[in-house]
């Protein structure tokens, strides 16, 4: 069933990684899989829950509605490459400090969410952090915890 | 206990988690993340039909599919996997057979048929297409009032009707409440069938070792110790030769208090096949097989006098159990039954209630189980009686409520009520929201033609599951502490958390007890390979049950301690002092000894005093004598559009008193997300169905759960009236949210409604249903 | 979750792309963004046996201005669109409909070209591609062709795109400084789709509207221009009174749409309510 394999090559979290993929070999499954980052969760079908967010050529994107092979030559970065030499990166303390987080299924896709969302808007209200991570569902915390930590997220980020 | 404790320094804080740094770094590990060498994976081929005969199954173009290592279906497995259990135990109960994989017949839409096993789940999936099954469809029961009809489709041959059980109620003189009454208000409540939906699907995986004979089963679940006996049951296995690690878990909500098929089915071909297997569930699967909650049907009535007091209650509840029994599906509208008067004290009581077959998903414990419907019930019955009288929703209440020096307080539904002060929590929410001013910004508005409603619940609801007696499978917890040669503490409890956060909060309760840091404490969960006893978590009892047998483990462990300490200081035990990881006498905290060094004379054993053995370690057991009742009252704010029908929910505060707090941050929390699930059922959700039992709302494209936008801010607020039952005072706090929310958002929203003369609304409360009442009142 | 399999191509011009089209017919699917066709395939909704990833291509990302047009190609994503200053500047209408679109994810990587072409009955950009009147190029083997947005939509998923045919860029013409837009919308709960949404593009003058556009999506199998309404006001004051007048005639004439989010009733309600709702914005 393995119609026409194709080698690809992506940066992830600085790292070089070449593989040969069967086309359909979705990125999720590629980073889960394949390069071993079991970090990026799968949490629905429908592009919807944001479990698997990760941030490819700067955008946050469903790593479940990407095929690996559009990946090709893409530098990608997933929740374990946010912290740098072992020290949280704010996002991260943020949901720490503030209690974003229960189950922590949802979070690492959340956390790269909130990236995406203070990399644009760097000094957001509550209304437009939560349009921000209405990609990323969470069954846990009612989301107030999680509006936090990204409050405190961007107090530390600006000084 | 001789010692006394240093000062309280960690319990009541808001100490931050300590799960959370490997959480947000993606460095945990869930059972689809542990990576096992040689493993095969399975996927399930499952009905297409709600009813249907198998005619045939054909399995073998799957077969012959490169990769494929097995294909298995019913008939492979009949004998040799048991039937999924029920551990429900109620009298005349009906409980079907229910095979792990469907044999003959198929009865709900996901339920599983076949089983295929490959090296790659790629394969697995394109498996499925290539086995043909011929059905010959049945009529399916899908609407719970016609399926206790006479002429209803019956759907087990082996039964008469589709009624599971009846369990019925005559407290009191009811008849004669009504007789005297005043005003009678009746009502038809549909408490409509959630999907739980946690983030995490379930999943496990199997390895099975032939030498040694040892089977090792990753669950996403929330009862391992219950899996692991039931899996050596159905399997033929000796219990102690198998291990359930629940390892990180992605939420529950009550969806993974169960023992599943595919745990059943998985656990087998990894017996069969000597290789590691494994399944992971798809949403879609999720939405159509694991289990769902609520689903009822309520006719009440109420007896009320002219002050508002209410003298009687009557109803018949129609519970649908779905078309098999999981673990406990029968056991949630007792729930509902047992709670019926809620924050109330109504004297007569008569319930009838119904369990329900139909041709779907079996229901079972979803956050809240029995109780949000309960509280549904009272809460609006309540509302529909002052409205009734022309009362304040907030005088009527007040009318019915018990005194705080009546608890423990029996009700006539027979459960003993362990400690209250619903005045107190409903003052305080009062006050917190101005609510005459609001009632007077109501009336203002409503000049204006705007439709403001202001929404109250006050609940009480039963949880801290709970003495034996009243918990399938048994209500004790189990707790070990050791005290590790090098003072390092090892706690090992049998409730398995998955996102309440018992690693910080657990050791909080220790850390104080002892006097050192939370540091040097673990607290190990979730795995029966290390406490081999438990029960799990779940009927928000982990703190109430787990928290109580953790803290008498402790201070048996303690006691020890302190004997020896007081050999090496040569002192008396009675007079010792826990603090900053140092012992001594009171008073005297230059001559201490190290929290350490004790414990390393433990080990050591060569300075004990007379009679005391090696080793710092201690089991204990904890049996409540009663469940736990907490309370607490709601109160939110909405607009209507009556244009559209969309609701502006524009304030929530709720005052909820779980008895004593161990940490308010974790507390907050549960509270948080408890209203955003009774939100979700209020607003957005609801399972549904077709006329031919097909799922309509199979996934999130066509099922709501609440999005970030979709919620407000919360406001939150407690009271603390410590629980008698246990040694902490704690009541438990995972399922009040939920269950004051739906009531009072649905309150809110009727009370908007009441100028058009609308006075009941079904859930989910969407802006076309909303509308459409609108339309149907004018 | 998993796809059947196919072969995939990932052509760099439209000349190469245009070729695999012809070669392998109605085999072949084309994939911009992804976000309709990947979650089609996972459920193997669709089986498409080869792909021809177009993202690679050359000259179709981006909007420029050019003679008083926008032009926008096929695979500018829902969030350049939104965050575009050109746009925000010329055509805001089409950056408040890219924001009202999905998610951040989905915006990230969806494109307005895939979204056309999808056609879903629920979809937003219909709605505003409508009501600005734009003219949408198609290329194929047979060349290349400009057809209006009004005669892209045919049936349900179903647009006028031949099988070899590729849509390429989408214009918008500016419109003159006293025309205004707005885009209203009521979020299906649970998908984001749209359970009405309203895009109206008005041109005033003084409190008379001299020419008013009217395009809704999600009432009914294909999205449609609100004629009744446009004709209704055309020419008349923007009082509150005509323009309530005009927006009942919002579902006029329309096979409207029923599922359980919403009851035909209900949408025809929503139609009107919303229409009206968008007139009073971009009249404002």
């Amino acid at each position: 069933m393995n119609k026409s394999r194709k080698q690809i090559n992506t940066t992830i979290n600085g790292e070089d990684y070449t593989h040969e993929v069967e086309p359909r070999l979705l990125l999720v499954h590629y980073l889960r899989e394949v390069a071993g980052l079991t970090g990026t969760h799968v949490g629905c079908e429908t592009s919807l829950c944001g479990a698997c967010t990760a941030i490819v050529d700067g955008q946050a994107v469903k790593t479940c509605t990407m095929l690996a092979v559009q990946a090709d030559g893409a530098e990608i970065t997933t929740i374990e490459g946010l912290a740098q030499d072992g020290e949280l990166h704010p996002i991260q303390e943020g949901f720490w400090e503030r209690h974003g987080l229960q189950c922590g299924f949802c979070t690492p896709g959340m956390i790269v969410a909130a990236h995406q969302l203070l990399e644009r808007n760097p000094n957001p209200s509550e209304d437009e952090i939560r349009h921000g991570l209405e990609g990323n569902f969470c069954r846990c915390t009612g989301y107030q915890h999680i509006v936090d930590a990204v409050q405190y997220a961007a107090e530390k980020m600006q000084g | 206990m001789a010692t006394m404790a240093g000062p309280s320094r960690l319990i009541g804080a808001p100490i931050k988690r300590r799960e959370d740094p490997r959480l947000v770094q993606g460095l945990s590990h869930y059972v689809d993340d542990i990576k096992l060498v040689n493993t095969l994976h399975c996927t399930f081929l499952r009905s297409d039909y709600a009813h249907a005969d198998i005619k045939s199954i054909d399995t073998e173009a799957a077969e012959n599919l490169s990769g494929v290592v097995k294909v298995i279906t019913g008939s492979d497995i009949a004998g040799k996997v048991g039937s999924i259990p029920c551990a429900a135990e109620i009298e005349g109960l009906k409980v079907p057979d229910h095979p792990a994989l469907a044999v003959g017949r198929v009865r709900f839409v996901g339920e599983p048929i076949a089983a295929v096993v490959a090296t790659d789940p790629y394969v697995a999936r394109d498996a499925l297409d290539l086995i043909e099954v011929e059905y010959d469809e049945l009529p399916a029961v899908v609407d719970l009032d016609a399926a206790i009809e006479s002429d209803s489709t019956v759907i087990y041959d082996e039964f008469d009707d589709n009624i599971a059980f009846t369990m019925p109620l005559d407290a009191g003189d009811v008849d004669a409440a009504f007789a005297e009454a005043d005003h009678v208000v009746s009502q038809r409540f549909v408490n409509q069938r959630l999907i739980p939906n946690s983030i995490e699907p379930r999943g496990v995986l199997a390895e099975y070792l032939p030498g040694e004979g040892t089977l090792t089963v990753w669950s996403s679940t929330q009862v391992p110790h219950h899996l692991k006996t039931i899996l050596s049951l159905l399997l033929d296995l000796p219990e102690q030769l198998v291990r359930v690690i629940a390892p990180e878990v992605g939420g529950g909500f009550g969806s993974k208090l169960n023992v599943y098929p595919e745990e059943a089915v998985v656990a087998y071909l990894a017996t069969q096949l000597r290789k590691p297997v494994k399944w992971i569930e798809k949403r879609s699967e999720g939405f159509t097989t694991t289990i769902h909650g609520r689903d009822q049907v309520d006719y009440v009535d109420m007896a009320v006098k002219n002050d508002g007091t209410i003298t009687a209650l009557r109803a018949k509840l129609l519970a649908n159990m779905g078309a098999y029994h999981q673990l406990l599906t029968p056991i949630i509208p007792v729930l509902t039954y047992l709670m019926m008067p809620g924050a109330y004290k109504i004297p007569n009581i008569k319930l009838e209630l119904i369990g329900v077959f139909t041709n779907k998903m079996a229901t079972d414990a979803y956050r809240g189980a029995g109780r949000p419907e309960a509280t549904h019930i009272i809460e609006r019955m309540v509302d529909l009686a002052a409205q009734k009288l022309g009362m304040d929703a907030k005088e009527i209440r007040f009318k019915n409520f018990p005194q705080p020096d009546e608890f423990p307080l029996e009700m006539a539904t027979g459960v003993t009520y362990d400690s209250g002060n619903y005045q107190m929590s409903f003052n305080k929410a009062l006050d917190t929201v101005d609510y005459a001013s609001l009632r007077a910004r109501q009336a203002e508005l409503r000049g204006q033609g705007r439709y403001m409603g202001i929404g109250i619940a006050t609940y009480a609801e039963i949880c801290g599951m709970g003495p034996s007696v009243g918990v399938a499978g048994g209500g004790w917890e189990s707790s070990t502490v050791r005290i590790e040669r090098t003072g390092k503490v090892t706690v090992l409890t049998g409730v398995s958390p998955h996102g309440q956060g018992q690693e910080t909060s657990f050791a909080q309760i220790v850390a104080d007890e002892y006097g050192i840091s939370i540091d040097d404490i673990v607290i190990i969960h979730g795995d029966t390979g290390r406490q081999p006893q438990g029960i799990g978590t779940f009927g928000s009892r982990a703190t109430a049950v787990g928290g109580a047998a953790l803290i008498i483990a402790t201070q048996q462990v303690k006691e020890k301690m302190a004997q020896i300490a007081a050999h090496m200081l040569e002192a008396n035990a009675d007079d010792l002092v826990f603090e900053d990881g140092n012992i001594f006498v009171q008073g005297s905290p230059d001559s201490a000894v190290t929290f350490a060094d004790v414990a390393a004379t433990a080990h050591v054993a060569v300075n004990l005093p007379p009679e005391v053995e090696p080793g710092l370690e201690a089991t204990h057991f904890f049996e409540p004598s009663n469940f736990t009742y907490p309370f607490g009252a709601h109160i939110s704010i909405v607009e209507v559009d009556p244009e559209t029908g969309e609701i502006d929910l524009q304030r929530y505060v709720a005052v909820d008193d779980c008895g004593n707090i161990i940490n308010p941050l974790l507390v907050d929390g549960q509270v948080h997300g408890g209203i955003a699930q009774g939100l979700g059922q209020a607003m957005y959700e609801g399972a549904v169905y077709d006329e031919n039992g097909q799922l309509l709302t199979g996934s999130f494209m066509d099922y709501a759960i609440p999005k970030a936008t979709q919620v407000p801010r919360f406001e939150t607020e407690h009271t603390t009236t410590p629980s008698p039952v246990n040694p902490l005072g704690v009541k438990g706090v995972g399922e009040a949210g939920t269950i004051a929310s739906s009531p009072c958002l649905v309150n809110a929203v009727v009370d908007a409604l009441s100028p058009f003369g609308i006075t009941d609304i079904d859930m989910p409360m969407t802006p076309n249903r909303v509308w459409q009442a609108i339309q149907d009142a004018q | 979750m998993i796809a059947s399999s196919f072969e995939y191509f990932a052509p760099t011009s439209v000349d190469e792309a245009l070729a695999l089209l012809s070669e392998h017919g109605d085999d072949a699917k084309i994939l911009a963004g992804g976000h309709s066709l990947i979650p089609a395939m996972k459920l193997r909704l669709a089986e498409p046996a080869v792909l021809i990833d177009i993202q690679r291509v050359e000259g179709l990302k981006g909007v420029s201005e050019s003679d008083g047009t926008l032009v926008i190609g096929a695979l500018t994503t829902h969030h350049e669109l939104e965050s575009s200053n050109l746009v925000n500047q010329k055509v805001p209408i089409l950056a408040q409909t890219a924001g009202e679109i999905g998610d951040v994810q989905v915006r990230n990587k969806g494109t307005i070209g895939g979204s056309l072409s999808h056609a879903d009955p629920a979809a937003d950009w219909p709605a505003t591609i409508l009501a600005l009147d734009a003219d949408l190029k198609i290329v194929g083997s047979g060349g290349e062709r400009v057809i209006k947005a009004t005669d892209f939509f045919e049936e349900l998923y179903t647009t006028a795109l031949e099988a070899d045919e590729i849509l390429t860029e989408v214009h918008v013409a500016v419109p003159a400084e006293n025309t205004t837009g707005s885009y209203l919308k009521l979020h299906q709960v649970a998908s984001g789709f749209a359970l009405t949404g309203v895009a109206v593009v008005l041109t005033k003058s003084g409190d008379i509207c001299e020419n008013i556009a009217v395009g809704i999506t999600g009432v009914s199998d294909v999205p449609y221009r609100a004629s009744e309404v446009e004709s209704a006001l055309a020419g008349r004051a923007l009082t509150a009174d005509n323009i309530a007048a005009a927006a009942e005639k919002a579902a006029d004439g329309v096979d409207i749409l029923e599922d359980i989010h919403a009851s035909e009733a209900y949408r025809s309600n929503l139609a009107k309510v919303y229409t009206r709702r968008a007139i009073e914005g971009a009249a404002s």
